[in-house]
């Protein structure tokens, strides 16, 4: 986190020496942009706050943990095909479930079908590719999601 | 303000409840109240404030500073390697949910894009954002985010090519609903 923080005041420096007005306007961008996304985000981790009180540990490492094999994939796989939450929310809502003992890949496999498989959202997708399309995209970045993780549970559980 | 407040009026209820409900925990001493508030909410959320508006700031700085118009021009038919590296590039300076990628496939078929790399600007655009990555990094750490993105890259492009593959380059048509 510090090395990132270092690394956007560098970006910082270098924008506002080439151009004070724009950088200023980025700065105003990326700001209101964050106080619109704040409420989803704290409310997002309040929910999962309660969550984790009535869940005890032991439970999510069995079943999401990074040795519950692929009941933990499928279950995330699910999750994430269908939850609608956009990724700025998600990032600090892993985060999150990674301490309490989801598994890194388990998270991977979840993270990746809420960015690439959406089924609220496979209406909309529709419209412009059309049935067959759509279905076959899906399709792949499914099966592709699960395999990240397997990829990433080998260097997990090294 | 009237706008922000009707937008996330379910948010801000949770939060205004939960504040209450924290609140009255720690005055009558209700220990779930005062844990769920203490174990699970607090230390996240103290992270979490100084990252995020930092973060912000650079998805803002890259929004003044990149224009797609330029990367657009060259992704054509027959654009090869070239094309996929700058189809990705354009994809990671990219902010939004997965379904606001779909309007700009619509522009990059109309310019010539091929079937190939328009899925892999989807692809590309729903994995490795770099604000996205920024806060991948910050969450859940560099070896995760190294990990995935290395996993995710080769997947990508070999969807990109499947799709091409399956669809056959004629009868594919993208519609502007």
């Amino acid at each position: 986190m510090k090395l990132l923080i270092a690394f956007v005041l560098i970006a910082l420096i270098i924008s506002f020496i080439a151009d004070k007005q724009k950088t200023w306007l980025g700065i105003k961008k990326g700001l209101k942009m964050f106080l619109n996304l704040l409420p989803a985000i704290i409310s997002v981790l309040i929910l999962v706050s309660i969550a984790l009180f009535f869940l005890p540990e032991e439970l999510i490492i069995e079943y999401l943990g990074e040795e519950s094999g692929i009941t933990g994939y499928i279950f995330a796989a699910m999750a994430g095909s269908i939850a609608l939450i956009p990724g700025i929310v998600a990032y600090p809502m892993a985060g999150m479930l990674v301490k309490s003992g989801v598994g890194y890949s388990v998270i991977a496999v979840f993270m990746t079908t809420l960015m690439m498989v959406g089924f609220f959202t496979l209406p909309i997708e529709i419209k412009f590719f059309g049935k067959k399309v759509s279905l076959i995209r899906n399709f792949l970045f499914l099966v592709a999601a699960l395999l990240i993780g397997l990829f990433m549970s080998i260097f997990y559980q090294l | 303000m009237k706008q922000f407040i009707k937008k996330n009026k379910i948010n801000l209820a949770v939060i205004g409840v939960f504040s209450v409900f924290t609140a009255l925990s720690f005055f009558i001493d209700y220990q779930p109240g005062k844990l769920i508030f203490r174990e699970h909410f607090y230390p996240f959320f103290q992270g979490m404030i100084i990252f995020l508006p930092v973060m912000f700031i650079l998805i803002g700085l890259g929004d003044v500073w990149i224009n797609r118009d330029k990367v657009e021009k060259h992704i054509g038919k027959d654009s090869g390697i070239k094309g996929i590296i700058l189809v990705i590039f354009l994809s990671m300076a990219q902010v939004g949910p997965l379904y606001g990628a779909f309007p700009v496939t619509y522009l990059l078929w109309k310019k010539g894009a091929s079937i190939r790399n328009i899925f892999i600007y989807i692809g590309a655009f729903c994995t490795i954002k770099i604000p996205m990555l920024t806060f991948e990094i910050g969450f859940l750490g560099w070896k995760f985010s190294l990990l995935r993105t290395a996993a995710s890259i080769p997947a990508i492009i070999l969807i990109g090519i499947l799709m091409e593959k399956i669809i056959g380059k004629k009868n594919f048509k993208i519609k502007q609903p």
